[in-house]
């Protein structure tokens, strides 16, 4: 930046027949006044200029605009000074920068680089490294030093220098490439410069392609550390550009492999449970050192509760342990209630409920919520004596995230003799609360990252490797038709083979009764229809089969169960037979 | 453990009835923290008070901004309910009677209005309450219609006339039937269907049910046309009333409880730039501003034993009598202090360091010092404010907060700014010099300090001269020198002839009278800032007063608990202090929690995961680490064990909200962040 200043300023006394006054002045600036870097006082010494320029009056309100390097001096996050808080100066950008188009091998890659060197660090991928981080910076011209740097050098030899020096980092992981063919084979919707990647193939070839992607990976990190307003600008349009460029194709570039490949497949809760009982957690000692910290606290978590602020704790891991701990160690002569929001019955109403049946013994019943609400704050702003703390674990659970369960619980909060106490988990859980809100809660914020594990808040969702309740896995599907008759059996099997026979057809809708009917007595299983009809139904009470009329009023036949399973189910009963 | 259940989700604890009536007291928390807690009773009753005090000043302060908007509020719904009654006589003013009285605030503040309700309450005899109760009532029906209103209306009207029950305060004969006044909290989260039905309704039962609208907006008045069609808003009677932006309201603040001697307790340049630009980025929020005080102020009185001297000068005399010994140890361990020791002579320094009844004395006289350094520094301060919050750019800044957070941080007479406002000064007219120099005269002449008393007289002094000035009618003689004409050159004689005239210049520096009295000035207040306007860091025992810790504020008011979570799951080292953890930037070792891991591996998918792809990058890792520690037997069990823990760890991503499961291909999830790379 200075260089092209002075570089500027040199330029201007080149000129030479300018307005007389303009260069006096400039010259008489440049001698008199200390040299003022910052723009602004700068041309502030001069009158003349000022009195010439009539903007600067209109300019006297965006002087009230606050300068964005003051807002990142003060209230960005520094390492050095707030040692307790997650920092991590660039930590936001990742965290909020855009998708940009990946590779369906980079996890795979990754996982092999991290497992192949394991007590050596490895750098994540290529675009960590130093060298390929300055390519697109320099040749873009962003940074100053670099501008300075590219002009002592040659140009024409710093590029040349650069794609070597690219070449060997695009050599490195292709050490590994053995491994990575194996998840490569399966790819579906692969394009070919990515198979190629791994195929050692010409260098030239994945050069060419693979810069300009490097290129636009890298450069949005790199570029946020630069202040210049139009470095931004640039930045910005960039990741507009590359987020369009991620969603623009329907295209899922993953693989195809499904977890019924895989022999386990879903675990139960109990069993799920059982696994890791067995598992000793790593870094106990550091952990434990952690709650100690936060244990510490308690007295003035205490302390701030009574003089009217609320707290929410925040950070990843479970704080239910340690609001537990809060609980029994400091609130046992008081008056609290406990609640849990990943309950997945839990509603504001409950909550209230219990406050004002078991808390205020008051038996009656309201007409709504918010009467309720206001039953309660009376009854509460009546009696200052009364006190009662509320502990809620995950104020951001999907039953209480909604706005005006939100808006309910932040009322009750900002009664004098109501404590709060919450912790939150979600990624945007702070979006909950708009600045009436806020203000109603009065929070201060507390960092308890404990990395416990979510046991308890996890084990009521429907997760996603769980074995769902609402669906039928295989050994329900056994289990239930271990209950009925052999010719029932028989019934269902049939109706099994012929929906695994028209896998492929993707118009199947169902097996109509009719059809049906006639392949069971054909079969021997049933005599009449309303024997079919009457074990149907026991079906469609198990679940077992759903019915659905097609477009020509005929009903259809369908097991609601996905095919892996049912295929299972067809193997274990032949294997029994 | 006690509280998890699959059938409830809430659970109430009562402690048997003997034992909650002692309930503890809220000092035993203050104390109870800290292990050698000093003086900790003491300290949380000065709290106590000075934030009861600062409470009842910001009050006091948003009642007197408001009371010329509540003062001409109520004047309109005089006006308006006279109106009423005219036009109920006169049937001419039929037609006008179809219009109702609005009023539209404009607002900046969020609790004004709930004060305005409780003051309208009082001013005129429309209860809320009664009228919501109809409503209720109403309700009950199920059929509310603006008949049953009104007709409840001349009941309540008519009922409360002869008894005059509650209206015995503005029982004037006037009121005789009151106007009921509805207030519209935030009419933009109005809907407008409802609005306009509403206004129309009503505007046509007037007669009976005489209604004075008063909306509140936040944005700006063009909203009511937005909302209102043309018919609608044709049945109002708009005025419109416009409070105190929520900036000035910061400023009347500070001013009010920071630049004063009034409050012992101050806060350090950080922690006001914190403050200020919470307010000024994030919320506008005066509230949340007086929150971060009295948070600031807590954790001062809680962290610094010494706090116990933050109080009133002669308080503070007295209890530093009292003081323990362990407290003298506090005071010389005092940065500031031990910088003023070393200046000392030896003899002194060593009865300072052992002399606990000569160290008191000192204390004494040094808290007197900070005190009139305070006192000065707040008058200079505001002096100078004078003079710079006039320039133009204001280099160091339009308001009086900016020009403080520069003079707390750093000597003022430094910064390059300050150069600048002083170049600028010198260059000033003598109609705005004598206004701002009479300002500042007002300014020192308010206060009776003994030492700032001669600058009150030399302030004065500047100004009679330049009054005689202005009577003398100097003649200027005119420098020709200047406007000898520049012929054409070429450069280097021009650059040649330029530097001989700045030569010529700074010799013959011929000014005038006004020029020199100006430079005086110029210096004068040069001399009175760098004389007054040091840094705290400077004063010994400025800990005292002072809080400075600046990053718990931000902790705790304003925190980012993305990036908190962001960093746990990528660098967690941070968190743990493990050495088999450290790792470069970017890099995660393998032994790292699951999460992080499952965490790590997930970055680089990009909008949909295949599960069995990330389960098997996943054990791949963890295999490896294992794998390091014992080399076991690859049991089918073990993978189990691994898959489990990538359940978990996946399960738990969910609830974080990483990832949610999608129906677009089989066994996939979704991500929900972008980026990450």
């Amino acid at each position: 930046m200075m260089s092209k200043l002075e570089l500027k300023e040199d330029r201007m006394l080149e000129v030479q027949f300018v307005g007389d006054d303009d260069v006096l002045n400039h010259i008489l600036d440049r001698e008199a006044g200390a040299k003022l870097k910052k723009e602004r006082t700068q041309l502030l010494v001069n009158t003349k200029k000022i009195i010439k320029k009539p903007e600067y009056d209109l300019e006297e309100d965006d002087q009230e605009v606050l300068k964005d390097q003051n807002y990142v001096e003060v209230l960005g996050r520094d390492i050095q000074e707030s040692l307790k808080n997650g920092s991590a100066a660039d930590g936001g950008n990742k965290v909020y920068s855009f998708q940009n188009r990946k590779h369906s091998e980079k996890m795979a890659k990754l996982a092999s680089e991290l497992a192949k060197t394991p007590r050596k660090n490895v750098s994540l991928s290529l675009k960590n490294d130093p060298e390929i981080i300055n390519i697109p910076q320099c040749s873009k011209g962003h940074s100053a030093s670099d501008n300075v740097q590219l002009k002592n050098n040659d140009k024409s030899e710093f590029l040349s220098t650069a794609p070597s020096g690219l070449k060997k980092r695009l050599i490195v992981p292709r050490s590994h490439s053995d491994s990575e063919s194996e998840y490569s084979t399966s790819n579906s919707e692969d394009d070919d410069g990515v198979a190629q990647e791994n195929e050692e193939d010409t260098n030239e070839v994945i050069l060419n392609q693979k810069i300009p992607s490097q290129n636009r990976a890298v450069s949005a990190p790199v570029c946020k550390e630069t202040p210049s307003k139009k470095m931004k600008r640039d930045k910005t349009s960039d990741l507009v550009e590359e987020y369009f460029e991620a969603h623009s194709s329907s295209k899922v570039l993953t693989s195809d492999r499904t977890l019924q490949k895989l022999k386990r497949a879903k675990l139960d809760q109990q069993t799920l449970r059982n696994l890791l009982s067995k598992v000793s957690p790593s870094f106990s000692a550091e952990l434990k050192q952690l709650s100690q910290q936060y244990e510490q606290l308690f007295h003035k978590w205490m302390l701030q509760l009574r003089l009217g602020f609320n707290i929410v704790l925040y950070g990843l891991g479970s704080k239910r342990d340690l609001l537990e701990r809060f609980r029994t160690t400091v609130l046992q002569d008081s008056i609290h209630v406990v609640i849990n929001g990943f309950f997945p019955g839990i509603s504001v109403k409950s909550i209230l409920n219990s406050i004002t049946e078991e808390v205020l013994n008051h038996m009656g019943t309201f007409r709504s919520v918010l009467d309720q609400l206001d039953w309660i704050v009376n009854k509460f702003k009546e009696d200052s004596s009364l006190e009662l703390f509320l502990l809620i674990h995950n104020l951001d659970s999907q039953m209480l995230r909604g706005d005006k369960s939100q808006q309910i619980i932040g009322q009750l909060s900002s009664l004098r003799n109501i404590y709060l106490i919450a912790s939150i988990d979600h990624l945007n859980a702070p979006l909950m609360w708009d600045h009436a809100k806020q203000s109603l809660y009065n929070w201060l914020w507390y960092e308890t990252t404990t990395y416990s594990p979510y046991t308890e808040e996890t084990s009521y969702e429907n997760s996603l490797l769980v074995k769902q309740s609402g669906s039928l896995p295989l050994s329900s599907l056994i289990h239930v038709l271990r209950s009925l008759t052999p010719n029932a059996r028989g019934i269902f099997r049939l109706l099994i083979k012929y929906q695994l026979d028209n896998l492929d057809n993707p118009s199947y809708i169902g097996l109509s009764f009719q059809d049906f009917y006639q392949q069971c007595r054909e079969a021997f299983l049933v005599n009449s229809d309303l024997t079919l009809r009457a074990q149907l139904t026991e079906f469609r009470d198990h679940k077992l089969i759903r019915t659905k009329k097609g477009t020509d009023g005929v009903e259809y036949l369908l097991i609601p169960v996905d095919n892996g399973t049912l295929r299972d189910f067809l193997e274990r009963e032949e294997e029994e037979s | 453990m006690a509280t998890s259940s699959v059938s409830k989700g809430c659970f109430v604890f009562k402690p048997n009835f003997k034992k909650r009536k002692i309930s503890v007291p809220v000092e035993d928390y203050f104390n109870k923290g800290k292990n050698e807690s000093e003086d900790s009773k003491l300290r949380f009753e000065t709290y106590q008070l000075i934030w009861q005090q600062m409470k009842s000043e910001t009050e006091r302060l948003q009642e007197e901004l408001n009371k010329n908007l509540f003062d001409s509020l109520i004047e309109f719904l005089r006006k308006s309910y006279s109106g009423f009654q005219k036009s109920s006589r006169d049937w001419g003013c039929q037609i006008k009677l179809r219009e109702i009285p609005t009023a539209a605030l404009i607002l900046d503040m969020k609790h004004f209005l709930q004060k305005l309700v409780s003051q309208l309450m009082m001013d005129c005899c429309v209860d809320e309450e009664t009228k919501e109760g109809s409503i209720q009532v109403a309700q009950k029906k199920t059929h509310c219609s603006m008949d049953s209103l009104s007709s409840w209306y001349t009941n309540v009207t008519r009922k409360t006339d002869p008894k005059m029950p509650r209206k015995k305060r503005t029982s004037s004969s006037q009121w005789q039937s009151p106007p009921v006044v509805l207030i519209l909290k935030d009419m933009e989260s109005f809907t407008t269907k409802v609005l306009q039905d509403f206004i129309i309704i009503s505007s046509q039962h007037l007669h009976e049910f005489p209604l004075i609208l008063i909306f509140g907006i936040a944005t700006s008045p063009i909203i009511i046309h937005r909302l209102l069609p043309h018919a609608v808003s044709s049945l109002l009677c708009i005025e419109l009333f416009q409070s105190l932006s929520c900036k000035e309201h910061l400023t009347t603040v500070l001013d009010k409880l920071l630049l004063t001697t009034q409050f012992p307790f101050k806060l350090s340049e950080k922690v006001l730039q914190i403050l200020t630009n919470i307010f000024l980025y994030h919320d506008f929020s005066i509230q949340n501003f007086i929150k971060g005080l009295q948070l600031s102020l807590l954790e001062h009185f809680y962290s610094q034993p010494l706090s116990v001297l933050c109080c009133n000068l002669p308080e503070a005399k007295r209890r530093i009598n009292f003081l323990s010994d362990n407290q003298c140890e506090n005071i010389r361990r005092l940065p500031s202090f031990r910088r003023y020791v070393e200046k000392q002579a030896s003899e002194k320094q060593v009865a300072l360091l052992t002399n606990e009844r000569f160290l008191k004395e000192e204390i004494q006289s040094l808290l007197e010092n900070l005190h009139v350094y305070h006192s000065n520094y707040f008058l200079v301060l505001r002096c100078l404010h004078q003079f710079t919050s006039s320039l133009p750019k204001y280099p160091l800044g339009r308001q009086i907060r900016e020009l403080y957070c520069t003079c707390l941080e750093k000597n003022i007479w430094d910064s390059e700014e300050y150069v600048s406002a002083l170049q600028l000064l010198r260059m000033l007219a003598k109609d705005e010099l004598m206004t701002i120099l009479q300002k500042c005269f007002k300014i020192f002449k308010s206060t009776s300090e003994k030492q700032l008393g001669s600058t009150a007289k030399r302030i004065e002094e500047f100004l009679a001269q330049f009054q005689n000035l202005d009577e003398a009618k100097e003649e200027e003689d005119t420098s020709g020198s200047l406007s000898k004409g520049l012929q054409k050159t070429d450069l280097y004689h021009l650059q040649k002839s330029l530097l001989e005239m700045k030569e010529l210049r700074r010799t013959n520096k011929k000014q005038t009278r006004f020029e020199v009295l100006r430079e005086k000035v110029v210096n004068f207040i040069d001399s009175l800032v760098r004389e007054y306007l040091l840094p705290p860091e400077t004063q010994p025992l400025h800990e005292v007063v002072y809080f400075t810790a600046g990053h718990t504020l931000r902790e705790h008011l304003n925190a980012a608990p993305r990036i908190a979570l962001h960093t746990a799951l990528n660098n967690p080292y941070y968190y743990l202090k493990n050495e088999a953890l450290k790792s470069e930037e970017g890099c995660i070792p393998n032994v790292a929690p699951d999460i992080c891991i499952a965490y790590k591996l997930h970055l680089e998918c990009s909008r949909l995961i295949n599960l069995v792809d990330w389960s098997e990058a996943f054990a791949t890792v963890v295999t490896a680490a294992e794998k390091m520690d014992a080399d076991s037997a690859t049991s089918e069990e073990r993978n189990e064990i691994i898959h489990a823990r990538f359940i978990r760890a996946v399960s738990e991503l969910e609830l974080l909200g990483f990832i949610k499961p999608t129906k677009q291909k089989t066994d996939h999830v979704a991500r929900l962040t972008w980026g990450g790379c």
